[in-house]
């Protein structure tokens, strides 16, 4: 039996080969002459991890318990491996052209960046994966006490055991998997290290298998006759179960974190997945090969009750084999630390990169620049991650006191884990899959593993007991293993039914029901179309004369001023201040941001792309932009015709204010001429009426002339209220017209009685008949009101001594003109644009009327379709009337 | 103090009747139709007592108030303003230029007895 002393010597002495190995392969890989390290085999092998201390130990237990059932979590890889190569080699092609860091990475780019969906994976993950890391910590421990069952040391426990073993895996995983920042997250000496640890594993199970077939059964035949005597060969296959683990072995196998990290992160060509697609079922063929022999051996030679996931150690060990249960022993050593630190990498860099970042970088917003240290604070949250996920495995471990078997706590870890292939496989190959979609069908899935399979499965005090058998507050048909009434399923079959179905059914649901973002278009389409448009992994990359063209097109989009402050700070981040900064892909990336601030994501990306070239701008890219640009554009446009609107309104309601308030000026001054007019009169006739009451002594002729000057009054205000009224009508148009032929010099002979008529010395009127004789039709008397006007105005206005009047009458652009120009001093020039207004009066002394009579006229003649205006230039007062001339015209013969 | 009037005021008829009125109560009265000249006029006849129409031809009424106010000598001297123009805000022009009374036409001849009688009184006063 080994003491403890010679165990953790050689559990040192493998650990410190481990790290020569992982330190060597990382030299190596640093000087680039390791072109072994990049073989397919060292990529093969690496694989590997899949085969944790699960598979080692458990897989013998499993097939113990349940005969050939283990075969499922084989069967898995390989199917993936050789019927779906095509789809990995996708999932490679896209890790590597989007250069993942994680599977978490990998949905949320695809999804649009969201960094909502990475947390969710993350979470997911780290839930998921923490039994698994306890679960290996527990193997080693079981491993461990194997060896010292019968004589346990002073001072040795399994607790301290596992925090010893997590705190140096913890190391080994911080020392060579966050020694540095590759922008492609590879890590050579790792990888070496686990490949070596892959053989190893392999070694020491074949020499279990070889021991037990020859050296304790005698033979194949012997063993074949051993195993179809065990009550192995009668175990009933249950098809549910069968068909649930393959396909959680096949989630498993793509979506786990360190799978994904070994197969897409660390993959240097694409190529070496041809090699992996036979060489790594092959391993799994070999690492399985003896499962069956073991356990039924196991069964056979070992005491009833012993624990069968231990036979690959007890084995060895009860045939007094101590050299191969050290080998054994190794192998499981192996299979547990490949997997726990290749987890534990894969799940620090998806804490670090999606919740301490986000977390970080957001506290830092205003610090305003993202200086050179952001790499140290990466590197000190993934070195803190790293420590904390062993912390948490290490206090699953303790409080789960490692009672459950392997392959249990395995197969929930997997169930988990599965939730996230509808988003990723979906992601692939759909391009309507959504960010939506996605959240939705990751929240549900996990939602629902969580209650039906990992929070009954822990047990103790996790749920409630009523919960398990009632259902939540006694409603049946959510009792967690009988979810909608489906009972006598399998706990593992009924939760991977439900979860998986209700995670697909709401992410294609979700995905059908909402609307992609630009970006995420485009990262669907880069998804869905890698093999269209990618070689390879590709940053941005550039020259020198490229940054002329970056700083043209920056400083249109983002301002001069504003492109040569980030050029400028750039380039001293680069070291040459003054200069243009060198195209790193880190500033190209940075100036990317700058730009989709301005431009949205798509526009930044596309527009960078043009003029770098390191991506090809594909239909998918220009179709996003174009949607970018024409929300923008619709937006600005939207804007736009608001703006102008709002201008026109504006510009309208000025007008109608300033029209209102001219209006309300207008209409007071008429209201206090109208007042005046009326009050006038008014005045004189209450005085006198006073007067002439009041006087009984007045003379005859006082009482005559005073009567008078009140009847001449009244009929003032007859005349003010009558032309009134016209106006009124004639403004309002309601006035009708009496359309009826005539000769004009009818009418003028008419309006020329009518306005002289009872003038003692009345002006001459000069006329000349021979023009007068036309005919018209028209409102006869309306026209003769307005000759009547002009010629009553000419009377009282007209200054000269001896007053004339000459009525001439022309033909103007075939319109009948008729002009009234008296020998007076005229209308003064200042005056002559409001002689038509009302109330217009040269002289009120003079005015026998309201100063209504050139208004009214005025529109009159705009009723009947001709115009009246005040002649200029003339020597006297002259106004002109004219008419349209329409149907017969009688000239003077 | 003399019974000494001017009246300013274009209505031909109107004047003739305050003329009356006043004539009975042993004003003298003068008359006058035009704003143009009426504060020189004023400024020269020296009357006891001004009767202003508003709507005067040449110069309206408020300013030559504003300008008799402003004169050495007759920022006191008592006016009777007249208006057709039944508008308030008349009134609180005439009252911010310093007019002694005002009155909107048509009005009784009572009225403006009792007006020329209280301008009279008060401006008789020590």
């Amino acid at each position: 039996m080994a003491t403890l002393n010679l165990m953790v010597l050689v559990c040192l002495a493998y650990v410190a080969l481990l790290f020569i190995v992982a330190f060597a392969a990382d030299r190596l890989a640093a000087t680039g002459r390791s072109t072994w390290l990049r073989s397919p085999l060292i990529y093969t092998l690496s694989l590997s991890i899949y085969c944790t201390a699960w598979t080692f130990y458990g897989a013998v237990g499993y097939a113990a318990r349940s005969g050939l059932e283990y075969v499922t979590i084989y069967l898995g890889p390989t199917l993936v491996m050789v019927g779906w190569w095509w789809g990995l080699r996708k999932l490679v092609r896209v890790g590597r052209s989007q250069r993942v860091t994680s599977v978490a990475d990998l949905i949320s780019s695809r999804y649009g960046k969201s960094n909502l969906l990475a947390i969710c994976v993350t979470i997911l993950a780290v839930i998921g994966i923490t039994p698994y890391i306890a679960l290996q910590l527990q193997s080693i421990t079981l491993s461990f006490s194997i060896f010292f069952e019968d004589a346990p040391v002073g001072g040795f426990s399994d607790a301290s055991v596992v925090f010893w073993v997590a705190a140096g895996l913890a190391v080994f995983a911080i020392l060579f998997g966050t020694r540095n920042l590759d922008a492609n997250e590879r890590h050579h000496g790792v990888v070496t290290a686990i490949a070596l640890e892959a053989v190893v594993k392999l070694i020491a199970l074949l020499a279990v298998g070889v021991f037990v077939v020859w050296g304790l059964s005698g033979g194949v035949s012997e063993t074949m006759a051993r195993i179809d005597a065990s009550p192995i060969g009668e175990w009933q296959v249950n098809g549910s179960r069968w068909a649930t683990i393959t396909f959680l072995a096949v989630a498993a196998f793509v979506c786990l974190p360190r799978m994904f990290q070994v197969m897409v992160v660390e993959n240097d060509d694409e190529r070496h997945l041809r090699t992996a697609a036979w060489a790594f079922p092959t391993y799994l063929l070999l690492i399985s090969l003896f499962v069956v022999p073991i356990a039924v051996v196991g069964l056979e030679v070992m005491p009833e009750g012993s624990n069968p996931d231990m036979f690959v150690l007890t084995v060895p060990l009860s045939q007094g084999k101590d050299t191969l249960a050290m080998l054994s022993f190794l192998g499981g050593f192996s299979s547990a630390t490949s997997m726990v630190i290749v987890a534990a990498m894969a799940l620090s860099t998806m804490v670090s990169n999606h919740v301490v970042m986000p977390i970080w970088l957001s506290s830092q917003a205003d610090r305003a620049s993202v200086s050179g240290d952001v790499r140290h604070v990466i590197l000190l949250a993934r070195r803190v991650s790293i420590a904390v996920i062993m912390v948490l495995g290490y206090f699953y471990f303790r409080l789960s006191g490692g009672g459950a078997a392997l392959a249990s706590i395995g197969l929930i870890s997997f169930a988990g884990i599965a939730q996230i292939l509808p988003s990723l496989v979906g992601g692939l190959f759909w391009r309507g899959a959504t960010r939506s979609g996605a959240l939705a069908g990751l929240t549900l899935g996990f939602a629902l593993w969580l209650y039906t399979l990992l929070l009954p499965g822990l047990g103790g005090g996790l749920m409630p007991d009523g919960v398990l058998s009632d259902g939540p507050f006694g409603i049946g048909w959510l009792r967690p293993q009988a979810l909608f009434g489906i009972e006598g399923l399998d706990p593992i079959v009924h939760s991977v039914m439900w979860s998986m179905l209700l995670n697909t059914a709401a992410f294609c649901a979700a995905s059908l029901l909402s609307f992609p973002s630009p970006l995420e278009r485009l990262q669907g389409a880069q998804f869905v179309n890698v093999f269209d448009h990618s070689a390879g992994p590709r940053g941005w990359t550039g020259s020198v004369a490229q940054s002329e063209d970056l700083m043209i097109m920056s400083q249109r989009i983002l301002g001069a001023r504003e492109a040569q402050e980030l050029f400028q700070r750039e380039a001293a981040l680069q070291g040459g201040r003054g200069h243009l900064p060198e195209p790193t892909p880190m500033f190209l990336e940075r100036l990317e941001r700058e730009l989709s601030g301005s431009v949205g994501a798509a526009a930044a990306h596309a527009m960078i792309g043009q003029i770098v070239g390191g991506s090809s701008v594909s239909v998918e890219d220009l179709l996003a932009v174009a949607d970018e640009s024409a929300q923008l554009m619709e937006y600005s446009s939207q804007l736009e015709v608001k703006s102008t609107e709002l201008a026109r309104t504006a510009k309208q309601l000025r007008e109608a204010n300033e029209k209102l308030t001219q209006i309300s000026l207008q209409k007071d001054a008429f209201l206090g001429q109208i007042s005046h007019e009326l009050r006038t009169p008014m005045t004189s006739i209450r005085a006198f009426s006073e007067i002439l009451r009041d006087n009984e002594g007045l003379g005859p002729t006082d009482k005559v002339r005073y009567a008078t000057i009140i009847l001449d009054e009244a009929l003032r205000l007859t005349r003010l209220l009558d032309d009134l009224l016209d106006l009124s009508v004639l403004e309002n148009g309601q006035v009708n017209l009496n359309m009826r032929s005539g000769i004009l010099g009818d009418v003028l002979d008419r309006a020329i009685s009518t306005a002289l008529a009872g003038e003692e010395r009345p002006l001459v009127v000069k006329r000349r008949r021979a023009q007068e004789g036309v005919r018209m039709h028209t409102d006869l008397d309306r026209l003769a009101q307005v000759f009547i006007n002009l010629i009553a105005n000419a009377e009282k206005y007209c200054d000269s001594a001896n007053p004339e009047l000459t009525i001439s009458v022309h033909d103007v652009g075939g319109r009948l003109v008729v002009d009234f120009i008296d020998n007076g001093s005229g209308i003064p020039a200042e005056v002559q644009s409001t002689v038509f207004e009302k109330f217009f009066r040269v002289n009120a002394e003079k005015a026998g009327g309201a100063g209504l009579g050139l208004a009214i006229s005025y529109e009159i003649m705009q009723r009947l379709g001709g115009d009246i205006v005040y002649l200029q230039g003339q020597s006297g007062g002259a106004f002109r009337v004219s008419l349209p001339l329409e149907g017969d015209r009688l000239a003077a013969q | 103090m003399g019974r000494h009037v001017l009246l300013i005021e274009d209505e031909a008829n109107i004047s003739e009747a305050i003329r009356f009125l006043l004539t009975r109560e042993g004003w003298n009265v003068d008359t006058h139709a035009d704003g143009s000249d009426a504060v020189e006029l004023i400024r020269a006849a020296r009357p006891d007592l001004v009767i202003l129409d508003v709507m005067l031809p040449g110069k309206s009424g408020m300013d030559i108030l504003r300008e008799l106010r402003e004169s050495d000598g007759l920022r006191d001297l008592p006016v009777l303003m007249l208006t057709a123009r039944g508008q308030s805000r008349d009134r609180e022009m005439a009252e911010k230029a310093g007019v002694s009374r005002f009155m909107t036409k048509p009005f009784s001849n009572a009225e403006v007895l009792t007006a020329v009688r209280d301008l009279h009184a008060q401006a008789s006063r020590p």
